[in-house]
């Protein structure tokens, strides 16, 4: 396998909203020996559902078959790979930042450049909250790193396609417009 | 009328709700799905579902180990196609499922295991017999479910036969908390079960179909190469059928053997690491490969950077898109039931002949056919397969354990009828094929059934002799007893400087034992005692174990070594051109 094919892949995943379905998720990709660099859990427009939005590294094929895969698991409804051009991603984090009367003012900022917010402040410190891509909040933890990060704490990435169309339990033909968000 | 008659599909009319336990209720289901027989062992936590099943008539089948009725209900289901119910109490009992479920799910094997579980309040909480049955057997089954209350076990069975049953087929597990069973509700059985993540491709792509027809067309050596995706579609007609048409020459894999007659004269054989040299060449000669439900498992292909190096077009049928890709790049890939895809390419190609590959094949089967060193006097392990054949005239139905004889069994017993080679391919469990026969035999009571099993795998499971004795089911073993872990031994031999490091097992008195549970034995000393044994033990009405001392040293020939390319074989004389 070369590493150049090796590449993160977006993928969405719709499954039944039952006990153990994280379970099964997970289990799949150590049985199968595939990496998870994040995984989101959550509830969706329609309670029956949960959506994963779960990224991996890996080169096409590997990416297929973990497609496939996970299209197997019975709880499993849907499965779509989000290409970077068709989707939108966002991630937070909440940064515990040592701050204290010297540097306070150059931390905040920082935290303006980045439309990020303070949502606690002690004589000590500073917890910060800062959403977006993965890059911009790379950028801000690296720039935060030299006054001491003493927390961090990430959601990892949730994504969603561009444009009306939606990663939904509907079959495609059924589907159009905005009922696809509406539910 | 009974509450039970009220609650049985009727025509049309929507059947009323009756007042029951889950335990009744599971009954009831299981009558509605056609369940003939039940294998399993009770327990405390099952006790409230094998008080309903009590005069039921549902037959139960009491095994002596949770294994055996694992392995019993996979050999019924193998033996028919019909999905194999096995109960299993708590915790022990449930783990005890464990391998047979691994079996069943290598091999896609139709399998509903249902296993009792503590109450529900105590779940969580390491009651006595408390197991996590539903984590363990996550990685091992189709799926399963923990069935929460009573009202949701009508649909739980129901889902899980659909699912056991469809698509590419596989075991499903239900566990049960003792208290659910108990439990009463109203109860009526649903006629489908929507599962929005579950919807089996079955009919092939035509444009793909198109794209085979037209390699086949063009192919100047084609090769068919049929898995048991076959047998499990029921495609064994339509395979014929192709292969008569476009003159292709059939190779099987171990889970495919029946699915095309084995003494066709368009049979290979079985290809892979103990395949024919012929299939082997046939497959590392190809140009267009033809994959009928079959995985290109590693036992298969060998090293996968050597297999099928002329091949051009490669065409993968298979129910499962997963297995589409995962291990070869199909150029012509095809998702659906092994059958219908078949019956609709039939359509597509016209009659062919390659006499000139013909030539090549007779030529390698003169050069290269199946053979083993004789030597007076002694047993050797395949002319007792070869018996077998002889005096069955090859319509039993066989099963093996895992080793040696499973191989010898494979070459020498050439299967003519699906559903007729009964063996454990993916997982390669010892210990499965004495109670896979029994579960084949209590299946077919019409066809004769031999088990050919050696002296290690047989005492994996030699407990179900009880079981056997019990039913009186006309099981016959054939233990080709070598005093060795013969398959362990023979790598021994060959890649660890003949450094035999426990695999000399010696042997017990297989006569003896047999005898102990009420079950016929024969010792089989010399080579002319083979057949009269063989025929004394079809004359006996009952299960027969037949103790044939073989040549302990006799090795399986051909080989190719693991992760070998599939034309450098081993054989008798040595290395195969």
């Amino acid at each position: 396998m070369q590493a150049s094919n090796l590449r993160e892949h977006t993928l969405s995943v719709l499954v039944e909203n039952r006990p153990g379905v994280l379970s099964r998720v997970a289990s799949l990709f150590s049985r199968r020996g595939f990496n998870i660099e994040s995984i989101v859990v959550g509830t969706t427009e329609d309670r029956r559902y949960s959506r994963m939005t779960i990224v991996v590294i890996g080169d096409e094929a590997e990416v297929e078959q973990v497609s496939k895969q996970l299209h197997k698991v019975i709880d499993v409804i849907k499965v779509s790979e989000l290409s970077a051009q068709e989707m939108v991603e966002r991630e937070l984090a909440l940064i515990k930042v040592a701050a204290d009367r010297s540097n306070r003012s150059e931390i905040l900022q920082i935290v303006d450049i980045f439309r990020a917010s303070v949502i606690d402040v002690s004589d000590r410190s500073l917890v910060i909250e800062v959403t977006g891509d993965t890059d911009k909040v790379k950028a801000m933890v690296d720039l935060l790193r030299p006054f001491g990060i003493k927390e961090l704490v990430r959601t990892g990435r949730v994504a969603m396609t561009r444009g009306p169309r939606g990663v939904t339990a509907e079959p495609e033909r059924q589907r159009g417009g905005l009922q696809a968000v509406s539910g | 009328m009974s509450a039970i008659e009220l609650a049985v599909q009727g025509s049309g009319r929507k059947p009323a709700p009756a007042r029951m336990t889950g335990a009744q209720a599971l009954v009831e289901c299981l009558k509605a799905e056609g369940v003939e027989y039940i294998f399993g062992i009770p327990g405390g936590a099952v006790l409230p579902l094998y008080d309903a099943l009590y005069g039921s008539e549902l037959r139960t089948v009491l095994c002596r180990h949770e294994q055996g009725a694992a392995h019993m209900a996979d050999g019924y289901a193998r033996a028919t196609g019909r999905p194999g119910v096995v109960l299993a109490t708590s915790g022990p009992g449930a783990t005890n499922l464990v391998t047979g479920l691994a079996t069943a799910y290598m091999d896609s094997i139709p399998l509903v295991a249902i296993t009792g579980n503590v109450s529900r309040a105590l779940i969580g909480r390491d009651a006595f017999q408390e197991a996590d049955i539903t984590g363990i057997t996550l990685p091992i089954t189709k799926h399963n479910f923990l069935v929460r209350s009573a009202k949701e076990l009508p649909w739980a069975i129901k889902a899980a036969f659909h699912i056991a049953t469809t698509g590419r087929p596989g075991p499903v597990l239900i566990d049960i908390p003792k208290d659910v069973g108990t439990e009463e509700f109203n109860f009526t059985y649903p006629e489908t079960v929507d599962l929005p993540g579950y919807k089996p491709t079955y009919k092939g792509h035509i444009r793909q179909i198109l794209e085979a027809a037209r390699a086949i067309m063009n192919a100047k050596r084609p090769l068919l190469y049929v898995g048991g995706g076959a047998i499990s579609s029921g495609a064994h007609q339509e395979v014929r059928a192709l292969a008569e048409k476009c003159d292709l020459p059939v190779t099987m894999t171990l889970m495919g053997l029946g699915a095309f007659p084995g003494d066709h004269p368009q049979s290979l054989g079985m290809l892979g690491m103990h395949g024919t040299a012929y299939a082997n060449y046939a497959v590392q000669n190809c140009d267009v490969l033809i994959a009928v439900g079959a995985r290109f498992d590693d036992r298969v292909t060998g090293n996968l950077k050597t297999f099928a190096p002329k091949v051009e077009q490669i065409i993968h049928i298979d129910i499962d898109p997963a297995e589409i890709g995962k291990n070869v790049v199909a150029h012509v890939p095809i998702v659906g039931d092994c059958r219908a895809v078949l019956q609709v390419l039939l359509e597509k190609v016209k009659e062919k002949r390659h006499p000139e590959w013909w030539q090549q094949i007779d030529e390698w089967r003169r050069e290269y056919p199946l053979q083993y060193r004789k030597v007076e006097g002694a047993i050797h392990p395949q002319a007792v397969c070869e018996a077998i054949y002889e005096v069955t005239n090859g319509e039993a139905i066989i099963t093996t354990d895992v080793g040696q004889h499973q191989m010898w069994a494979a070459q020498y017993y050439k299967v003519k009828y699906p559903r007729h080679f009964i063996s454990s391919g993916g997982l390669g469990t010892m210990g499965f094929g004495f109670p896979a026969g029994v579960g084949a035999k209590l299946a077919r009571p019409d066809r004769e059934v031999f088990v050919v099993s050696g002296d290690g795998s047989f005492q994996m499971n030699i407990q179900e002799l009880a079981t056997a004795a019990d039913l009186n089911v006309g099981v016959k073993v054939v233990i080709l007893n070598n005093l060795y872990l013969g398959m362990v031994r023979q790598w021994q031999e060959f890649f660890y400087g003949r450094r035999y490091a426990d695999s000399y097992l010696g042997t017990p008195d297989f006569v003896t034992i047999a005898k102990g549970y009420g079950v016929k034995g024969i010792l089989v000393t010399k080579p002319e005692e083979v057949k009269p044994a063989l025929e004394e033990a079809r004359a006996h009405d009952g299960p027969v174990v037949i103790d044939v001392r073989v040549e302990p040293e006799e090795n399986c020939f051909p080989m190719v070594p693991a992760g070998g390319s599939n034309s450098e074989m081993l054989g008798p004389k040595g290395w195969m051109e």
